[in-house]
């Protein structure tokens, strides 16, 4: 649903983004975790139309985000971070406006569908500028909503909310999932793994990594991840990988070639390769992955209690 | 063409639930009325000339204060975004917002509507310089407007969006006084480029094509100015 290849974008001489390549399949939720400032605005700025990429492809629905601009807004709804209200319309009139401008036909209706789908019922009368944040984000997700866009691209979501919001915003968001293919960037390290099916860290305009929010979480917390490679891999070998004290998620990568996630503080090398030898598979490689996400964890978001402090 | 119509429509609501058209049509009325009054009062005269002249002057601060809010705010409140990232052309925005900021000033002339009223009970105004004089306020009061949105596209602060926009159209308005500077070609183009020599023939009744044109053109470059200006923050910044 989404391609991008080799995205860069500068401001000036500084790179925003540098090189950035991945893919979404539809219905999928991708989150962008990352420090603030690490160039998940860039990138999303970018696949809505708003800002040209330096150089670089992105593709959405098949349209390529400069070639064919029109089309891929069409298809895209964009919650940007700082929510775009206009404070002296009611919702109901702001939401009408956001699909008429969509080319919704039936702008009411639609209006009707996606404010029942965030929650706004009893405020649909009401000014914007006199609800609250709660009520102003949900609004900003009804309007990226309203015209049911294939790709919905939400920059930071959460922010500012309470826990309870936070909790609503966030399932919501899940619901969405299947129907829409969503890309959501956070700082916040337990809404990515809660929300996401796959995540990517960003870290000062390039991506450092890209797992299952699981994996991620593990490596995060100071676990490590070997690579091991034989020679003649037996049925079951990942299994019996698995079963090693200390070792908590093998992968098969290709045939013979495994990314084994060690606990906290285990070291399951000498148990690995004890395995191997005594099964008889031959061991080519066994080696740590390299990797310095321990300084991006530093400044990511990390528990719940403090990202809602710093929205208050 | 239908999201220009979109946008003008959802603007002129706002400058109606905002204060912005009460308060500068109240001035507006106020002003008028007085310089109404007084000209009928010294001049004895059932005529609209001179009040004509006078309201193209007063178009110098009505012309921002109508205008300054449009795009600098936007930009401001970040819904900016939200508008170039609909399916929506950076043109049909400008012109959306022209088209809002002129139906104001056209209901704003309409109110004034009184006075040929008045001047009609009392004594026997010939209709024609009237009519054209509207003529020329709406079209000067377009391309006062459409220097606004100029301005205003230039900045997300919407007192520097009215001074710059006071500016432009001051300038334009006398730019007639560099021909007793600069003699020839260079003075006669900036004699052209007047706002106000280009004003003068309607409230005497007439309509000079040229004119009409020129007024035109003023509005139209102003808001092709403003559309790159849009396109150039978009890949800037």
């Amino acid at each position: 649903m989404i391609q991008v290849e080799g995205l860069t974008r500068y401001y000036g001489s500084t790179a925003a983004i540098q090189d950035v390549s991945f893919n979404v399949r539809k219905g999928e939720i991708l989150g962008f975790l990352g420090p603030n400032s690490a160039g998940k605005t860039t990138t999303m700025r970018i696949l809505t139309g708003y800002l040209p990429p330096s150089s670089g492809k992105a593709r959405v629905a098949g349209y390529d985000v400069t070639a064919d601009s029109m089309e891929v807004r069409r298809r895209i709804g964009y919650l940007p971070e700082t929510v775009p209200l206009y404070p002296e319309m009611s919702v109901r009139a702001y939401l009408q406006y956001m699909a008429a401008l969509r080319g919704v036909g039936k702008a009411a209706q639609a209006t009707e569908r996606a404010i029942e789908a965030c929650g706004l019922g009893d405020r649909r009368d009401m000014l914007i500028g006199r609800l609250s944040k709660g009520y102003k984000q949900r609004v900003g997700l009804a309007q990226a909503l309203v015209h049911d866009p294939q790709v919905l691209i939400l920059d930071e979501p959460t922010v500012g909310l309470d826990p309870r919001q936070i909790i609503e915003v966030r399932n919501l968001i899940k619901g969405l999932g299947g129907d829409h293919t969503i890309i959501l960037s956070t700082h916040i390290l337990p809404e990515a793994s809660q929300v996401c099916e796959r995540v990517m860290i960003i870290n000062k305009g390039r991506i450092i990594a890209e797992d299952t929010p699981e994996r991620l979480t593990t490596r995060l917390r100071g676990g490590s991840q070997f690579f091991v490679q034989v020679a003649h891999p037996a049925n079951g070998a990942k299994k019996k990988l698995r079963g090693i004290a200390g070792v908590v998620g093998v992968t098969e990568k290709e045939h013979g070639c495994y990314e084994v996630d060690a606990a906290e503080n285990a070291d399951p090398r000498p148990r690995i390769a004890e395995l191997v030898v005594g099964e008889g598979w031959g061991l080519l490689e066994l080696r740590p992955v390299s990797m310095s996400l321990e300084e991006i964890f530093l400044t990511l978001t990390t528990d719940e209690q403090a990202a809602v402090s710093e929205g208050d | 063409m239908r999201n220009t119509w979109l946008i003008a429509r959802r603007e002129l609501a706002s400058y109606f639930t905002s204060p912005v058209a009460y308060a500068v049509t109240a001035v507006f009325l106020v002003i008028a009325g007085y310089f109404f009054g007084m000209i009928l009062y010294y001049s004895r005269q059932a005529t609209l000339s001179y009040l004509f002249y006078n309201v193209t002057t007063f178009l110098l601060v009505i012309g921002p204060a109508l205008t300054m809010r449009l795009l600098a705010e936007e930009r401001k409140s970040g819904t900016i975004e939200l508008l170039l990232t609909s399916p929506v052309r950076d043109g049909e925005v400008v012109v959306g917002k022209f088209i809002a900021a002129l139906v104001l000033w056209a209901l704003m002339l309409v109110l004034t509507l009184v006075y040929p009223l008045l001047l009609r009970l009392y004594g026997n105004p010939d209709p024609g310089p009237i009519l054209t004089g509207y003529l020329g306020l709406l079209l000067a009061g377009g391309a006062a407007l459409s220097l606004g949105v100029l301005a205003s596209a230039l900045t997300s602060n919407q007192i520097i969006a009215a001074l710059i926009g006071f500016g432009l159209t001051m300038l334009l308005w006398v730019t007639d006084a560099v021909q007793g500077v600069v003699s020839g070609p260079v003075g006669s183009f900036f004699a052209y480029l007047s706002m106000a020599s280009h004003f003068d023939a309607f409230p005497s009744g007439v309509i000079d094509t040229k004119d009409v044109v020129f007024f035109l053109s003023v509005i139209v470059a102003a808001l092709f100015v403003a559309t790159r200006i849009l396109e150039a923050r978009r890949w800037k910044s």
